[in-house]
């Protein structure tokens, strides 16, 4: 989205490097994300493209042997500094990721459970407001309106992926990361998955891995490049896929590998 | 070619075969052996359910009994009843002489004086009359009469003496002999008379040790649980601490007993012989137990749930209590219930610390001296008496009873707590 003409940064990511243990995962990545939009992430696999996502909310932290250097400025604050609570970070960007993964509980409590952690809702019907409002924007609504209280595990792998969507946008973050969100499902979870995301992007920073190079195209308005833990090329999804100046992405883009 | 690949594959499918036969056979054998030992136990057991009563005219002399004109509630508590319990069992043979007499008084149990005041007691209209009051019969007629006993030897080899046989077997023939429910079995504490030994201390022994067991093992080894799987660093010295909580697994029980005895007893001075010491030395043991059932239901939830959970922002102490521990509960208190059937059936620490001691009281509390079940076993199987053979096999099927009764509530537990998300 560009405010008079300039393109409005949400984060801005500097020298990133990502360390497993002795391993180096990622190598100096600099990567603008802009705000409302969809920035795709492509490469072949263990490219480090899912450790540079989850470097932004840091979910590195969970694995004792990572190490995370460099800086990550969202809303130019650095959330690798000291000072940032994560739990914080972490109600502001949220994440969806390969395999859905709803909590073994009601759909309903899927979704409050956010809120109630984060103290958002002060009564039942404000809760039930969020609940409605959640799944409405995950276009779930119409198919759980009447189960709400049976367990989240029960749906299509679809309608739970969508139930981790809305679970996710039930805090209102401003950003969403995804990881491969559309990989463990079906084309016609996809294309309904991948409208959601174009709708979303109205209200949120999205940020998608992706395997499918036709899915980048379609979702998204600009796409980096990972390969072997560099990120290769970043720009808008169309000069990336149409004019690339890199001969790797041209590779990559057109099949020959990865 | 194609010939032996047939014959390759005819091969293969034998080789299930007989795995298969393999397999089957090992659960027969193991079924087998199962039937013999509960058959055995059941019938060496069953008969101590049932108690021989002799059926005996008692005469309520007040003058035997040393009472006034209207006595009072106190002075019938007061009675001497010696004389009249001592007669009414000589005049089962009016020509009995004074050794005979002997016999006969010892044909019933030594309960016999407070059996009969028992009745006067519930009957007060009963004195200077006649009524025939059941009696327990000694544990050898008690035997007599169930078949269990040796008849035909000599007279000298026998705790029954001929005359004594000869005039239960008058009783027997007037049908004064009956064989009813012991409930005696169930309320009674221990006796050195088999016919006057129950399970009741030792029973509730058992339970107040396991109470104390699991309140403080369950705790502790939880939270001990939770800490190492969720938040400690994986560093050296927690490598260290697992191996140590694996080696406790297997640390035999009489050193936990040791440990009690030596520390609990002697340095804390907490009374001896009761459950709370039992209870807190059978903790020791239980604690690896369920601290390794916890740890591995912890580690069997997906990983899955818990990034989702910190992604949408729960702290790792919500995480782990909105989540992960609910999720792994059952496996938890299935491992508890494991742990404390184990310790339910323990015996060796409970004996260092006392718990075998001759115990005659029902006790009420854990701090009262009590015996155990698997003790209680112990002790009968220790003893002389025939009487206690049927007891031990009883004892053991009540025990038994118990950890059916265990097992079954941790299955329903279990099946509760995971029908709620499947």
């Amino acid at each position: 989205m560009k405010k008079n003409g300039v393109k409005m940064i949400k984060i801005k990511a500097k020298n990133v490097d990502v360390f497993y243990g002795k391993k180096q995962a990622l190598y100096n990545i600099g990567l603008d994300i802009e705000e409302n939009q969809v920035t795709a992430l492509i490469g072949p696999s263990g490219c480090g493209k899912s450790t540079f996502l989850r470097c932004l909310n840091r979910m590195n932290d969970v694995i004792d042997i990572c190490s995370v250097k460099g800086e990550i400025l969202i809303n130019d604050f650095n959330i690798n500094d000291k000072s940032c609570d994560v739990v914080r970070l972490r109600e502001k960007i949220g994440m969806v990721f390969q395999k859905p993964n709803p909590f073994p509980k009601t759909v309903y409590e899927n979704i409050s459970y956010g809120p109630t952690i984060h103290g958002m809702a002060q009564s039942k019907q404000e809760m039930d407001e969020i609940v409605e409002t959640s799944l409405k924007k995950a276009a779930l609504w119409e198919e759980v309106k009447d189960r709400l209280h049976e367990p989240g595990t029960g749906l299509s792998g679809g309608q739970q992926q969508r139930l981790c969507i809305a679970r996710a946008i039930s805090v209102r973050p401003e950003v969403i990361l995804m990881d491969e969100p559309c990989s463990a499902l079906d084309p016609i979870a996809t294309a309904q998955i991948e409208e959601l995301i174009d709708e979303l992007k109205k209200e949120h920073t999205i940020i998608i891995v992706t395997h499918s190079m036709a899915q980048a195209a379609r979702v998204s308005q600009n796409t980096g490049f990972f390969h072997l833990g560099h990120l290769i090329e970043h720009g808008s999804t169309d000069k990336i896929f149409k004019n690339p100046d890199n001969t790797k992405t041209q590779d990559y883009i057109t099949g020959r590998f990865g | 070619m194609n010939k032996s690949k047939e014959q390759l594959l005819n091969k293969r499918y034998k080789a299930e075969q007989r795995f298969r036969l393999y397999g089957l056979s090992a659960i027969f054998m193991a079924l087998l052996f199962l039937t013999i030992f509960i058959f055995k136990i059941f019938s060496t057991g069953y008969s101590a359910f049932q108690k021989t009563w002799l059926i005996v005219p008692v005469t309520f002399d007040a003058e035997l009994m040393m009472l006034e004109q209207n006595p009072s509630n106190e002075d019938l508590q007061d009675a001497d009843y010696y004389d009249i319990a001592l007669k009414s069992m000589a005049d089962l043979d009016p020509n009995a002489n004074e050794d005979q007499e002997n016999e006969l008084k010892r044909m019933v149990s030594y309960f016999f004086e407070k059996e009969i005041k028992n009745e006067l007691l519930n009957n007060p209209g009963l004195i200077g009359k006649t009524k025939e009051v059941y009696l327990t019969a000694s544990d050898d007629l008690d035997q007599v009469f169930k078949g269990n006993y040796p008849r035909d030897l000599p007279e000298d080899q026998r705790r029954v003496s001929d005359y004594q046989l000869k005039i239960f077997d008058q009783l027997v023939a007037k049908g004064k002999v009956e064989s009813k429910f012991n409930i005696s079995f169930f309320t009674y504490a221990d006796s050195r008379e088999p016919e006057l030994a129950g399970i009741a201390s030792s029973f509730m022994g058992s339970i107040f040790s396991i109470l104390v067991c699991l309140m403080i093992a369950f705790p502790v080894a939880v939270l001990a649980a939770i800490y190492l799987e969720e938040f400690a660093p994986k560093n050296r010295f927690t490598d260290f601490i697992e191996v140590n909580i694996n080696n406790l697994a297997a640390v035999p029980s009489i050193v936990f007993g040791l440990l009690g005895l030596g520390v609990l007893l002697a340095i804390f001075h907490l009374p001896r012989s009761t459950p709370l010491v039992g209870g807190i030395t059978l903790s020791l043991m239980t604690l690896p137990t369920i601290i390794i059932a916890a740890r591995a239901s912890l580690k069997a939830v997906p990983p899955s749930i818990r990034e989702a959970a910190l992604a949408m922002g729960a702290s790792r102490m919500q995480t782990t209590m909105h989540h992960t521990v609910p999720l792994s509960m059952p496996g938890t208190l299935s491992g508890t219930i494991i742990g404390l059937a184990q310790a339910l059936g323990e015996t060796a620490p409970l004996i260092l610390i006392g718990m075998v001691a001759f115990v005659n009281t029902i006790p009420g509390s854990p701090m009262d001296p009590a015996a155990s079940l698997p003790v209680q076993i112990y002790i009968w199987a220790e003893s002389a008496e025939r009487g206690f053979v049927e007891k031990v096999s009883a004892c053991i099927m009540v025990l038994l009873g118990f950890l059916i009764i265990m097992n079954l509530f941790a299955q329903i537990i279990r099946h509760k707590f995971e029908k709620k998300w499947s």
